[in-house]
């Protein structure tokens, strides 16, 4: 590939890695001061300004804080919390990518009545987001009595337009002649999809697997209705309560622990499957 | 339109049946209750409603607390829409006048984007706490009498930084995929032609960049309207005395701190006008891309 | 192996009839050239057959039994897609016995008839490589082992070749006409490319606008062009077609010129076809037909001289010898071979 006509010589390039430094503080320095923090002792927290260093009470801080520390300030403890919040993520990914990819199938490679209006049906809900209709919803929940049970916090934020958006979009780009082939190769339905279009599907499935994981474990508002037992909530959830209750007695150092174990794995999944993350997101929210 | 299809007739029903479901029983149903509820009364007991007719929106637009709210919004979309274009723009730029190295400026600048906005509120938060914030401590010192839990201005200041380092993300991968999408030989004839890099920059790239700016503006407004509400929660409970109120925090607090039906769900109703607006805008913009490009 | 009979074949799609009535019995083993421009139907034709496209009336047997409501794997044919339409996540052997896997083949026999095919199209050495690491011949070669694995009734080939170069696609030619020597099944195959139709086929169906102008051999369509379709679709250079008006044993040309032509039939409007290669060169104009040279082509062998009917603006093509010395300006006088004119209908373009 021939050379970026952005690129630049000298000093403009020294300028310019100048500022991305500047830009990556700015953007790094949060976490990194979360993490600093819960390394050490509340007492050390409490008295700014912060070293810039991690302290020595890291491994004591980690420890206390995954050995129950942390069920001493919200009643639940820190492995339950990610337990429950890597549920909802991972559930609220799989499951759009099952029903949003079983819709698009349908609505790509077959002809039926009503057809169009199905896509429309699915394609207004881009217009509703939660935020919008959470008293109505929380209504639907009660009446099915899914408040503080799973599928209530994982069902209403599984049927998105968006999933079913993208894999339409992608199903559109497989050429008749490969489902043609197919046919005459004799595979119905079932085998295209499971032979053909999910092996090549697997970049966009990736993709949207980790946007949609991202979506699931930052989720706020919907958890913060649809669960009062504190055995419900989701790690961030729990550190809302765990601060908004704050008083002298709060172990910030443990508090700091749970911000950084809440913020990490999705941190990890992003980073290290950047590839497809940054693929899925630029290329189909287009 | 695809020239081949599989000729079943049964079985499409069956692949949509899942989300057909959710989406009626979780979208539809709930938002024709939204609609149906902000033009009821509900008496004090809940036991009853009247139909009151556009009663609650006539109420909730007059009412000085929804105007504040509205005020408040309108600030903070503006400044969430802007300030994380400008920032995530100059970066991009900067970033594509390097050649090594990229990739690590890149895995450093997408961490916000997996950070929950509640969160990113209360790293906020924790650095600029009046009591232990480590760089609220160096403002107190300059003897500025930082408080954001109790000035106004100060808590709009910080919602706006969080919601804004939160967004600077996914508006910087935006960018780079745009300028990286401008065909090189424009900008080489440019060069040839003799025009500067600053002035390449501005007649050039910035113009071909604009359906991307238009793309993240829609995009920002949105997540500034609606997704920031966990940085608002979390942070300043919409205080101090309303002042980081935003419309979507108030429908909240109406509906499920005041429980105040009628009125929430008349707001409710004029957000979703809001958003569909929003889409309507955002669709005829796509639509024009699809005919000129 | 299966004879093939298609009996008044119609297909309409949003009330436009785009195929009117073909009916044709292909014999078992006959080697059948679908051809025509683009936009003619004959892709849709073929994909009648394939049963990829419905069929909106007639009747479609294949080896003695109708399959117009048979799925396309029941149809027991085998089918060469333009783009090849590989499976590009599979590997060559995998994309060549997909459809036997799916047809439950014991796996002794797959792995006979993969070797086979490979060896036959010369693909072993790449059995286990990608689509996407082969070149275009090769990539052309697995959608044809693809379809003779199988083994079918008939092989479909749509456009097989229209995405080679020419040199591949010269190679590609002999190796089917070996190909279907070695099997001797029936085949169909749809082309725009007349060279590619003249060489392979048995018999050719030309194509024009849902309507097959003319079913027959190469040498009958070329000999005898049924219509003035035909005619100036098959032959290249394109055949010379001019309106005259025929009345006592003479036809009058454009520009008012009479050239005496017996044994013509009755009187009136015609339009006159005359191949360049059936052209000779006179001695003079006077009584031949003058022509005006704009061009002349040299290919060796032979060369064409292009020009205008002196005083006209109706264009002549004209074969002349290698060696000729004619060239641009020069008037010639150019007169058909007996027997060798087309007479074609004004009003249906029909033969007369």
């Amino acid at each position: 590939m021939a050379e970026s006509p952005f690129a630049s010589r000298g000093a403009s390039r020294i300028w310019a890695h100048f500022w991305m430094v500047l830009g990556v503080i700015l953007v790094v320095f949060p976490v990194y001061y979360v993490f600093i923090a819960s390394t050490h002792s509340t007492q050390t927290i409490l008295r700014p300004p912060l070293p810039l260093l991690p302290g020595p009470e890291g491994l004591a801080n980690y420890g206390d804080a995954l050995s129950g520390g942390i069920g001493q300030i919200g009643g639940v403890s820190l492995w339950r919390l990610l337990g429950n919040t890597t549920l909802i993520a991972v559930g609220i990914a799989v499951g759009k990518i099952v029903i949003s990819m079983a819709s698009a199938y349908a609505i790509v490679f077959f002809r039926f009545p009503l057809r169009m209006v199905c896509f429309w049906l699915i394609f207004i809900t881009l217009m509703l987001p939660v935020e919008v209709r959470i008293q109505p919803t929380y209504k639907v929940m009660v009446d099915l009595g899914l408040i503080d049970t799973y599928p209530g916090l994982i069902l209403p934020l599984i049927a998105s337009a968006t999933a079913t958006l993208l894999f339409r979009q992608f199903f559109m780009t497989i050429p008749d002649e490969l489902l043609e082939a197919a046919r005459v190769d004799g595979a119905g339905p079932w085998r295209f999809f499971r032979d053909i279009l999910w092996p090549l599907s697997l970049t966009n499935v990736a993709a949207i697997f980790v946007i949609q994981f991202i979506y699931g474990w930052t989720q706020y508002l919907w958890p913060l209705l649809v669960t009062n037992s504190n055995e419900m909530n989701t790690i961030v959830i729990a550190l809302k309560k765990m601060i908004s209750f704050a008083d002298a007695e709060t172990p910030w150092n443990l508090v700091m622990v749970t911000s950084v174990l809440a913020i990490l794995p999705p941190i990890l999944v992003v980073v290290l499957m950047q590839r497809w993350f940054v693929k899925g997101l630029v290329e189909t929210e287009k | 339109m695809r020239r081949t299809v599989f000729p079943h007739k049964f079985l499409p029903w069956l692949l949509l049946a899942p989300q057909l479901l959710v989406t009626l029983i979780f979208f539809y149903w709930p938002a024709g209750q939204a609609f149906r509820q902000s033009m009821l009364k509900e008496d004090p007991f809940g036991l009853s409603s009247t139909f009151v007719g556009l009663a609650n929106f006539r109420r909730v637009l007059s009412d000085p607390g929804y105007l504040n709210a509205l005020q408040v919004t309108v600030v903070f979309s503006l400044l969430v829409a802007f300030i994380p274009m400008a920032i995530a723009l100059f970066l991009a730029v900067q970033a594509e006048k390097i050649t090594r190295g990229k990739g690590l400026y890149r895995t450093l600048m997408i961490w916000p984007y997996a950070v929950a906005t509640a969160i990113a509120g209360m790293l906020w938060l924790f650095m600029f706490n009046p009591s232990f914030g480590t760089l609220a401590w160096p403002l107190k010192q300059l003897g500025i009498n930082w408080n954001p839990l109790l000035n106004p201005n100060h808590a709009m200041i910080l919602v706006v930084a969080a919601a804004t380092w939160k967004q600077i993300s996914y508006n910087f991968l935006f960018f780079v995929a745009g300028l990286q999408a401008i065909p090189h030989s424009l900008l080489e004839a440019a060069a040839i032609d003799g025009a500067s890099r600053r002035h390449a920059f501005w007649t050039i790239v910035f113009p071909l960049l604009a359906p991307t700016t238009f793309f993240l503006l829609v995009v920002n407004t949105v997540y500034a309207l609606f997704d920031t509400f966990g940085i608002i929660h979390a942070v300043t409970g919409g205080g101090p005395g309303k002042a980081t109120e935003t419309l979507v925090y108030k429908v909240y607090n109406d509906g499920f701190v005041n429980l105040n039906m009628g009125d929430s769900a008349a707001q409710s109703v004029i957000l979703m006008l809001i958003v569909i607006a929003l889409t309507a805008v955002q669709f005829r913009y796509i639509e024009r891309r699809v005919h000129y490009g | 192996m299966a004879r093939i009979l298609l009996n008044d074949l119609r297909k309409t799609y949003d009330g436009q009839e785009v195929i009117h009535g073909i009916t044709m019995d292909i014999a078992d083993g006959e080697f059948v050239v679908i051809v025509g421009p683009s936009g003619c139907g004959k892709s849709t034709l073929l994909r009648m057959v394939a049963g990829l496209e419905g069929i909106s009336s007639g009747t479609i047997e294949i080896g003695g039994k109708v399959v117009n409501a048979l799925e396309p794997r029941d149809r027991n044919i085998a089918m060469v897609f333009q783009n090849y339409a590989l499976y590009p996540h599979m590997s060559v052997r995998e994309n060549m016995i997909y459809g036997l896997k799916i047809a439950k083949m014991p796996r002794a026999e797959i792995e006979e008839r993969l070797m086979r095919a490979a060896k036959m199209l010369e693909l072993e050495p790449y059995l286990d490589r990608k689509p996407r690491a082969l070149s275009g011949g090769q990539r052309q070669r697995v959608a044809m082992g693809r379809a003779l694995v199988r083994d079918p009734a008939a092989f479909l080939l749509d456009e097989p070749l229209s995405n080679l170069d020419a040199k591949l696609r010269l190679q590609m030619r002999l190796q089917i006409k070996e190909m279907h020597l070695r099997t001797g099944q029936t085949t169909l195959y749809v082309t725009h490319d007349q060279v590619e139709a003249m060489t392979l086929a048995d018999r050719l169906i030309v194509m024009n606008a849902g309507i097959a102008d003319q079913i027959g051999t190469p040498l009958e369509v070329y000999e005898r062009p049924a219509t003035e379709f035909v005619a100036g679709f098959i032959g290249s250079p394109a055949m010379n077609i001019l309106t005259v008006t025929v009345s006592e044993g003479a036809a009058i040309l454009p520009g008012n010129r009479r050239l005496p032509l017996p044994g013509l039939p009755g009187a009136g409007e015609f339009r006159l076809g005359m191949r360049p290669e059936d052209l000779r060169v006179a001695e003079s104009t006077e009584g031949a037909i003058p022509v005006e040279l704009r061009s002349v082509e040299r290919l060796g062998a032979d060369a064409f001289g292009y020009g205008l009917i002196e005083g006209t603006d109706v264009p002549m093509t004209v074969r002349l010898p290698g060696n000729s010395a004619a060239k641009r300006g020069d008037r010639l006088g150019v007169l058909p071979e007996d027997g060798r004119l087309h007479l074609f209908s004004v009003a249906t373009g029909k033969r007369v």
